[in-house]
């Protein structure tokens, strides 16, 4: 015996919606399943994940917080992965855009330089990622290197890049030997959209992101070039969109969307470079990507879920003694049950008994 | 006109009565066929004949409608490639099936049933290389290997298996003349062995010098089985294009005006292991005449295309002038804008894309046009666009705006030919306009590629459809291995003489050179 996917003449919109709750429900149950077999309370546990972030002020405050640095960088992924082409490196996009942004905060530090510090750190934070992003969209139209590989290799290297600086020129000379930077300045530091409140001036630039792209995406020839020459790269050769153009100008803007949540981070969260600036928000953002199909409005809906598993893992971890690993296995059910969902949609299984069909 | 070395014994393979039922299209019809043990027999006919249809019935491919296929006298059923070679049938495809990052001896245990050890392999594979002549290094990864090595392992597979018949399609397309040679003494050896060949070609020179037996197919049917030695390229030709002259064309004769396209000295390297070489290409297509390009498959047509539609660019501008501008290194779009128009052989995929909606389709010729304004698409534009080409070419479409995929082959064929020609292009390349389309969607579609001609513009027609040519074309020229014969009015042309183009034999039956 044996599947057979055979393709859906139509899907209506009402099955789309529904089969993504259905994917959503799944994964509790089987997020639910494992946390029995580990001995604890799943509905405890649901408590702790789910229903104390989203009724905690500080905890919801905290979700925008996280999820801003994931929707960024999803929704400049997004222009790649329409287009397929596979920009695995945006944490190291991210890393190089704090790394260059922060460049400019340390030189100025003490300064009294004023207030176009920060505009010029964000700008350099953006070119950073698009420059970096850029190095295996260079590879791949110069000399056909798959992107994968270096843009998941270059992430090491802006990695060790930024251990490097922290460790030796750039470390706090009054830190105690700890390796990180000086705490940047306030006319370096993205400061909070409410005084005393969490969330900084970052949100809004991902809320600016989501809407720019609903609209090139949707209603622009770039938007369109870049479907084209995802579902049909033939047919974008024939309309003459240029396939190099393409894989340079999407590089660049992914590059410079997690290069601009990089430096936000560090000059709005952390307000200084240190070894680790990023608990993987680079991958974690791929997951976003797909979760949210892709279009701008589902990544943004797709980073706040995902940043509800992060918080909720966090007071799981303390209050339930569950392994923060779990959030992890957690984040890849929901995909694999939404990916699931997507493609039930899109085919119709069918079961074939061997000498049955043809 | 009968075969004369005459059937001795029971043949090895007999096929009767076998017929293909696509829908409408009837792909073999009645095939009656026989191989003898140890004999190489050729199957002839141009592109569409049916030949590749009845060699996927005979190794399982696919399932005729009707027929029975017997071994040896025997009737059998082959359900599946697997059986087929259980059966002792072996078979050399077109396109290799080999994993490039694998060596040779890997590449050979993947494919075969049954315990074969590596070390086995080898072995064999010495035994064989050695028997036949087929020089193969084990060791070697694919990617490294040339056509002719990597034929030469499909082969090698092939006698692994110990097979009674071997079939070959069009073997000789990716080998060099040298290669070629060296695999007809193979196949000259292992015929003396006993072991039967089913030859699939079009090329006459290769088929005089391996087979004393040839059947030729013309549109589904079996029209002769000759000895290929003992008749003429002529005769041949005859055979493979049928007869009947075509229909001699009833409306005014037309008064062309200026060049609109004019290629000179086009030469284009082969783009890929299957690719053709174009070699010292000239053509002209003057404003109200439709030029028919006419030639086998594989010969260079779509190497031709991307040539004049820019999706591969030539050396220098000059080589290509449309409208009097040099053209050449200019892209497609770029020669769009210069008052070209451009529709490939292949709909699903590279003339239209299959998940995206009519209106979306349209952008994609008319990008720069009046469906956009300053990088955003008008989306409502794009819809009426779509909605004026499904009502002058007759699309029937589902309701809406339907995704591409969900029309048939005529009627997506008819939209992407609209689109191109509600542009009122000055110059408009197609590439094999009505293959796969019923006979409707095709009399609609070369009426609209002749009228568009008659109001002015400059029409090329690369077919492999001679009927049609003489039908729509005012000149024509035939194109060979990637040369373009000289271009005559289609009164010049007899279909004979086409065939003979086609074969590439005109000039050595005209006594200059053989080929």
């Amino acid at each position: 015996m044996r599947f057979e996917l055979t393709p859906r003449t139509n899907s209506p919109t009402v099955m789309r919606v529904f089969a993504s709750v259905a994917a959503f429900i799944t994964a509790f149950l089987i997020a639910g399943f494992v946390i029995w077999l580990m001995g604890r309370s799943p509905i405890a546990a649901f408590d702790v994940y789910v229903l104390q972030p989203l009724s905690d002020p500080w905890s919801l405050q905290e979700l925008i917080v996280k999820a801003t640095p994931m929707a960024l960088i999803a929704i400049g992924l997004s222009y790649c992965f329409r287009a397929n082409l596979w920009n695995i490196g945006a944490e190291g996009q991210y890393v190089i855009g704090a790394v260059l942004g922060g460049w400019l905060a340390l030189r100025t530090h003490g300064t009294d330089a004023g207030a176009w510090v920060l505009p010029l750190m964000l700008l350099l934070g953006v070119i950073g990622g698009a420059l970096w992003g850029l190095i295996p969209a260079f590879l791949k139209t110069r000399f056909g290197v798959n992107e994968i590989l270096t843009s998941l290799m270059l992430v090491y290297v802006a990695q060790l890049i930024l251990d490097y600086l922290v460790r030796g020129p750039w470390r706090d000379p009054k830190g105690f030997n700890f390796p990180q930077s000086v705490t940047f300045d306030p006319s370096a530091t993205l400061h909070p959209i409410l005084e005393g409140g969490r969330v900084h001036y970052g949100a809004v630039f991902a809320a600016i992101a989501v809407l720019v792209t609903a609209i090139v995406l949707g209603r622009t020839l770039f938007g369109y070039r870049l479907k084209l020459t995802g579902d049909a790269p033939r047919a974008a050769r024939f309309a003459g969109f240029s396939s190099k153009a393409t894989i340079l100008a999407v590089f660049a803007i992914s590059g410079g969307l997690a290069g601009l949540a990089g430096i936000s981070e560090v000059s709005g969260q952390i307000g200084q470079l240190q070894p680790s600036i990023s608990p993987g928000y680079g991958f974690t953002a791929i997951t976003v990507a797909f979760l949210g199909r892709l279009n701008p409005i589902g990544i943004l809906v797709a980073s706040l879920v995902v940043a509800l598993t992060f918080i909720g893992g966090e007071s799981a971890q303390i209050m339930l003694k569950l392994p923060l690993d779990l959030t992890q296995a957690f984040q890849g059910i929901l995909l694999l049950c939404v990916l699931a969902a997507d493609a039930m949609v899109s085919y119709r299984i069918r079961f074939v008994t061997r000498g049955g069909g043809k | 006109m009968k075969a004369d070395v005459p059937p001795s014994g029971q043949p090895l393979v007999e096929l009767k009565g076998i017929s293909k039922r696509y829908g409408d299209l009837l792909a073999n019809d009645g095939i009656n066929l026989s191989i003898e043990p140890g004999e190489i027999h050729a199957l002839l006919g141009e592109n569409g004949a049916g030949k590749s249809t009845l060699v996927k019935i005979l190794y399982g491919v696919i399932e005729p409608s009707a027929g029975e296929i017997r071994l040896e006298g025997r009737p059998v059923t082959i359900g599946s490639p697997v059986e087929a070679r259980a059966l002792g049938l072996g078979m050399v495809f077109q396109h290799f099936s080999l994993f490039d990052e694998l060596t040779v001896a890997e590449n050979i245990a993947v494919a075969l049933s049954g315990d074969w050890s590596l070390s086995t392999v080898r072995e064999k594979l010495g035994e064989i290389s050695g028997t036949y002549g087929l020089a193969l290094d084990a060791d070697r990864a694919i990617w490294t290997l040339s056509a002719g090595e990597r034929q030469r392992i499909e082969i090698v597979r092939c006698l692994l298996q110990n097979p009674r018949l071997l079939i070959l399609d069009e073997p000789t397309s990716v080998l060099t003349p040298q290669e070629a040679e060296h695999l007809f003494t193979t196949l000259d050896r292992l015929s003396a062995e006993g072991c039967s060949i089913l030859y699939i070609s079009h090329k006459l020179e290769e088929v005089r010098r391996l087979c004393r037996r040839a059947t030729i197919l013309r549109g589904g049917r079996v029209v002769a089985t000759i000895d290929p030695r003992a008749s003429s390229a002529r005769e041949i030709a005859a055979l493979m294009v049928g007869n009947a002259v075509g229909d001699i064309r009833t409306d005014a004769p037309h008064h062309p005006q200026g060049e609109t396209l004019r290629v000179s000295n086009l030469t284009m390297p082969p783009a890929g292991l299957h690719g053709q070489a174009l070699r010292d290409i000239n053509l002209a297509a003057r404003a109200g005449e439709v030029v028919g390009i006419a030639g086998v498959a594989g010969n260079g047509q779509s190497e031709l295309f991307a040539a004049l539609s820019g999706e591969r660019l030539a050396d220098h501008a000059e080589t290509i002038a449309i409208n009097g501008k040099p053209s050449g290194t200019m892209g497609i779009d770029a020669r769009r804008r210069v008052g070209a128009a451009f529709v490939p052989e292949e709909r699903l995929g590279h003339s239209a894309a299959p998940t995206h909606s009519l209106s979306e389709n349209t952008l994609i010729s008319h990008a720069s046009t009046e469906v956009s304004r300053s990088g955003f698409i008008l989306m409502n534009a794009a819809k009426r666009v779509a909605r004026s080409i499904v009502q002058s070419f007759d699309v029937r479409t589902p309701e809406g705006d339907p995704q591409a995929r969900k029309l048939s082959g005529g009627n997506l064929q008819k939209f992407v030919i609209g689109r191109e020609i509600i542009r009122r292009p000055k110059l408009l390349i197609v590439d094999q306009p009505t293959w796969g389309v019923d006979a409707g969607a095709a009399r609609l579609i070369r009426q609209a590629l002749v009228d568009l001609a008659r109001e002015g513009s400059a029409v090329v027609v690369i077919s492999q459809d001679l009927d049609e040519l003489f039908e729509v074309a005012d000149r024509m020229a035939v194109i060979h291995q990637g040369t373009l014969s000289p271009l005559r009015p289609i009164g010049e042309w007899t279909k004979e003489a086409v065939g003979l183009e086609m074969l590439g034999v005109a000039q050595a039956e005209g006594g200059v050179h053989a080929i």
